[in-house]
């Protein structure tokens, strides 16, 4: 059955077809040989990780795959590598693997991490790296922690990354789970900051705008429902 | 006239300066790790500044359309304090970054045994990590450091053609042109080199193994002297030829040299783009 391109980084994608269109996609990087050693030597030697990571971009290039619209061959390769490591490590190892290569990452290792989470099996020891993410104001962490392993965050956390992704200009449909999470209180911040930004003879994005006239809409449903 | 500034403190930098240099032709530079004014007094310092070089930064200048790379290193001002020697075990990390096309700022400030010993490990760190060498030439005593930073250059056994020797001026910059390494030019607005001396020194020397940069930092400096330099050079008769060797091909060559520079994002924007001359890779 023919499915209809989809892209990988699709918030709302089952993981479990991720890395398969990854591998695929990566056939034609510059240096294959060295994904299929690297991959190999995960395994067997998982302490050559950090350096085995860092190369990924050089090895592979960074350019975007056609195959999987939003991931750079860098980000896919790294991210396979994670997935490899995990078939050898308790979750416990994984997580303080994954942790490590964030830390130790430059800004396009750090993404990779938090793209590679939805995929890993590490619980929920992992959060701190969204919120050391959503902290930054680079927006392409910000809005790669917001996929689908942002479910382990909490509402307050979650409900300020939201608002962080309107403030910094960070499209919308990077947020996984968007409708289905977003509440009365993501409203009043909102429709707050819209109060703001139309004091100041500005606006929100689009999608922001559409959110919050979405909510606005369920918001009055629920009291006709309440005063019927 | 596209611009690549080989040596330059962005985060020192606002980013009105990001916007007037981009305004001005630059599309790509290099922000080696140096000396932030406030002497810092533990490794973790130095790891966050680090981290900045190769995340932060290339973020912010990525809103510019400028590609920004790094060069990673102990500089030798505070290779001198022992609470920072710890610095050098965490280097092996960083100098594997893709972002990472140098080791440097290495070499001498005021000539101590501790800078030596720092300047030689590094160099062998460069050797290692397959990695070109930037190295500052002391402010004081700048002829003799000249002469010794060279001879620790000749003995580390790296190659001269990967070695950049950095803020010479007229007089040191003949023992540099011998030696075989790369001469680098700060121009600044009072003191190292101006632009009418650096016209007069590409003159004399011809515009081969010579980077220009502006070296802006924290200090009275100005990230826009590049461009002054390649318009002072064409008002005195240089070609846009020369200009665009000086002020771009011959930092990529020199940069390139790492296999790491990677142009192709800002190939598109660079007006005067050659597809031979944007090096992906090891060129």
């Amino acid at each position: 059955m023919n499915r209809p391109a989809q892209p990988a980084d699709n918030p709302d994608e089952d993981p479990a077809d991720v890395a398969g269109r990854l591998v695929a996609a990566l056939a034609g990087v510059p240096d294959p040989d060295w994904l299929a050693q690297a991959r190999s030597r995960i395994v067997t030697d998982p302490v050559s990780l950090p350096m085995l990571f860092a190369s990924a971009g050089r090895r592979c290039g960074r350019a975007e795959l056609a195959a999987v619209p939003g991931w750079s061959a860098d980000e896919a390769a790294r991210v396979l590598l994670l997935v490899d490591l995990a078939t050898v490590t308790t979750e416990a190892e994984l997580a303080a693997a994954v942790a490590d290569c964030y830390h130790h990452g430059d800004a396009a290792e750090r993404r990779a991490v938090l793209k590679a989470l939805p995929l890993l099996p590490v619980g929920d020891r992992a959060v701190p790296l969204l919120d050391d993410a959503i902290r930054t104001n680079d927006t392409r962490l910000l809005a790669a922690a917001l996929g689908r392993y942002s479910r382990h965050l909490d509402q307050p956390a979650w409900r300020q990354a939201v608002l962080k992704c309107v403030f910094t200009g960070v499209p919308l449909a990077a947020v996984h789970d968007l409708d289905a999470r977003a509440d009365a209180e993501l409203l009043i911040m909102l429709a707050g900051l819209h109060d703001e930004r139309v004091a100041a003879g500005r606006t929100l994005p689009d999608d922001a705008l559409a959110l919050l006239q979405r909510l606005r809409s369920a918001a009055a449903d629920t009291t006709t429902r309440q005063e019927g | 006239m596209r611009i690549f500034d080989p040596h330059i403190h962005m985060t020192s930098r606002t980013t009105d300066d990001y916007q007037a240099m981009a305004d001005a032709g630059v599309r790509a530079l290099v922000e080696p790790a140096f000396w932030l004014g406030q002497p810092r007094t533990n490794v973790g310092s130095f790891v966050d500044y680090f981290d900045s070089l190769l995340g932060w930064e290339p973020f912010r200048a990525s809103q510019f359309g400028i590609r920004h790379h790094a060069t990673i290193a102990l500089n030798p001002k505070e290779a001198n304090d022992p609470r920072c020697a710890g610095v050098l075990d965490v280097l092996p990390r960083y100098l594997v970054k893709d972002g990472v096309v140098a080791v440097g700022e290495i070499g001498y400030d005021s000539m101590t045994p501790a800078e030596d010993e720092a300047f030689a490990t590094q160099l062998a760190l460069a050797r290692a990590h397959e990695l070109p060498a930037l190295v500052h030439t002391p402010h004081r005593d700048k002829a003799r450091g000249t002469e010794r930073t060279l001879a620790v250059v000749a003995e580390s056994g790296i190659d001269a053609g990967r070695v950049v020797v950095d803020h010479l001026n007229e007089v040191t910059v003949g023992l540099v042109k011998e030696s075989g390494c790369w001469m680098g030019f700060s121009i600044y607005p009072e003191t190292k080199m101006s632009p009418p001396r650096m016209v007069e020194i590409l003159k004399q020397y011809g515009p081969e193994r010579i980077l220009v940069n502006s070296a802006a930092d924290w200090g009275r400096s100005d990230p826009l002297l590049t461009r002054t330099t390649g318009e002072a050079m064409l008002a005195a008769g240089f070609s846009t030829d020369d200009v665009d060797r000086v002020l771009w091909r011959n930092p990529v060559e020199f940069y390139g040299q790492s296999g790491r520079l990677d142009l192709s994002d800002v190939a598109a924007t660079a007006p005067t783009f050659e597809g031979s001359s944007i090096m992906r890779g090891g060129g």
